[in-house]
């Protein structure tokens, strides 16, 4: 009998991780349901009001930023402080030992987390046109899915990088919260970003690639436009630091977790 | 071809020596015990022949392959039963079965390796509600699920309770008969007794006896010891000790000395009470061997 093949092996790893994940309702909550939790919110607290500085509703321009969050937020923390607990059970050290390569294992991930987070996009998007009426355009969905697939890709990227540097599950919770979140505010995806809004703020957000990430899905649902709407210069910067998390990652990625008790306290070097 | 070849294994972590220089070769088939307290280097050992870290200096050749190089033609034939970790809580015992089965060349089915580690009713449970016996039997069946060619055991009763430790016991044993080369480490003299062919002490990073569990540390030629309970008002008229309420004799010439042990309590009326014959036991022998660590 042979080895069984990449695809295979790469469904079951996908397989296996969503099991995981729908298995673990505090996860489903807060990537599929908690993003909906707050269209309703802000929904209720600006109705189909319109946003006087960008010409358009708050809905429209609430659905596709909070669907940017749970993308983000389902290949982002998902990978990061899933990976990382892994890690603290011995069990990224258990599958070292079997014949699965380690990138199938990362792979299933991977997949796993853009399915998922494909799911929460659609609901939220879903939900938008449903109960607020926005507007979706079919000329423009070719753009919205690249710009789901590059984004993803990246913060997944990023995922596997927290993973690969949080010691433990906990710093890895800790890491995700302390960048994400307050990145969300300042990448406007919460708040809307307008002229009269402090420059830093765009200039500190404009390094990082969520606002980037948002600019280029939103742009997909601009009421007004006549284009594709593919914002090539967004999609360029995602990629890029998609790539050097990957590398990153990849370099500083450990399957065991630091020893840290008993004979092996005085340890300095590992390999 | 030896199933594991050692020379001159040593690794440091840091200034600390775990391993100080081990020469061990395991033979296919072999059932191997490595015996010795905790923190002798056991697990640093059998780590570096998993392929889970790399040594210091020395040479290790495990199937063949040096297991650093993590390549996948060695993962596939061995099996790693490791301390300390855990399995999804998520998943069904089949699920786990399943999937991390998935990628060896040959694969056991759930269903046989339920049998084999004796988890036949708990198949369909979630993991997470699994007892510890029950979590360390999943574990003894992850190992094997690949049907490898040699399997690695660490401490595979630790915290057990007698009975689960005997169920276990027998769980090896079956694997045994399967053919496999097995190596495991223990502290417990008696795992080491019932389940090995051969047994290295290890103390301190190095290997202090090697041998048959009858042969270790010169057991089969150290003297047997007769002993009794003191009997009240009579004097004992040949060569013995006490030791607490009791005599002991040490037997050099078994036959004779019993004769004259036997004939004197004849004459004198004495009923021998308790009466035992032994060698020293394993345990005895390991804990000379490892009394100074």
């Amino acid at each position: 009998m042979a080895r069984p093949g990449t695809v295979p092996l790469l469904r079951q790893q996908t397989g296996y991780q969503a099991k995981i994940f729908f298995r673990t309702p505090i996860a489903a909550f807060f990537t599929l349901i908690f993003p909906l939790m707050l269209l309703f919110l802000f929904g209720a607290l600006f109705g189909t009001g319109e946003i006087p500085e960008l010409g358009i509703t708050f809905v429209q321009f609430f659905t596709p930023a909070l669907a940017v969050f749970s993308a983000a937020n389902a290949t982002f923390s998902n990978i990061g402080v899933g990976t990382a607990y892994q890690r603290d059970e011995g069990i990224l050290k258990r599958v070292r030992g079997t014949p699965l390569p380690a990138w199938i294992f990362m792979g299933g991930k991977i997949v796993a987390s853009t399915l998922i987070a494909a799911m929460s996009v659609v609901l939220m998007m879903g939900v938008g046109v449903l109960v607020y009426g926005i507007e979706v355009y079919p000329r423009t969905l070719p753009a919205a899915t690249v710009t789901f697939l590059v984004g993803t890709a990246c913060f997944a990227s990023l995922g596997l990088l927290v993973a690969a540097v949080s010691p433990t599950g906990n710093a890895a919770t800790a890491i995700t919260n302390a960048t994400l979140l307050p990145l969300a505010f300042l990448s406007g995806l919460f708040i809307p970003i307008t002229d009269s809004s402090p420059a830093w703020l765009t200039t500190v957000a404009d390094i990082f690639p969520l606002s980037y990430f948002h600019e280029a899905f939103a742009a997909a649902f601009l009421p007004g436009t006549t284009g594709t709407q593919f914002d090539w210069g967004s999609l360029g910067y995602m990629a890029l630091w998609g790539v050097v998390a990957l590398l990153l990652g990849i370099r500083w990625f450990k399957w065991e977790k630091p020893v840290s008790s008993g004979r092996r306290a005085k340890v300095k070097t590992q390999s | 071809m030896p199933a594991i070849e050692i020379r001159g294994l040593t690794k440091s972590y840091g200034e600390v020596e775990a391993v100080r220089g081990i020469d061990l070769t395991v033979e296919e088939g072999e059932v191997f015990a490595l015996l010795g307290p905790n923190g002798a280097g056991k697990t640093t050992t059998v780590e570096i022949l998993e392929g889970h870290r790399t040594s210091t200096s020395g040479e290790v050749t495990v199937l063949g392959h040096d297991p650093a190089r993590g390549e996948i033609e060695f993962q596939d034939r061995v099996g790693i039963v490791l301390q300390e970790t855990s399995v999804e809580a998520e998943l069904t015992v089949r699920e786990a079965l399943t999937i991390y089965g998935g990628a060896y060349s040959k694969r056991l089915e759930p269903q046989r390796l339920v049998e084999i580690v004796g988890l036949n009713e708990k198949v369909d449970a979630r993991i997470g509600t699994l007892s510890g016996g029950q979590k360390r039997r999943l574990e003894l069946a992850l190992g094997i699920v690949g049907d490898p060619d040699l399997i690695f055991l660490d401490e595979p009763t630790t915290g057990f309770d007698p009975s689960a430790r005997r169920e276990a016991w027998s769980v090896i044993d079956n694997l045994r008969s399967l053919g496999k080369t097995i190596l495991l480490t223990t502290h417990y003299m008696d795992e080491a007794q019932n389940l090995s062919d051969r047994v290295a002490v290890i103390a301190n990073g190095l290997i202090v006896a090697e041998g048959t569990p009858e042969t270790l540390g010169g057991r089969e030629l150290s003297a047997s010891k007769a002993s009794f309970a003191t009997p009240a008002g009579v004097s004992v008229p040949f060569d013995h000790a006490i030791e607490g309420d009791r005599i002991v004799v040490e037997l050099t010439d078994p036959a004779r000395q019993l004769h004259e042990v036997t004939g004197w309590a004849l004459e004198a009326g004495v009923d021998l009470d308790d009466l035992s014959v032994s060698r020293p036991s394993l345990e005895d022998v390991y804990l000379a061997l490892t009394e100074d660590t």
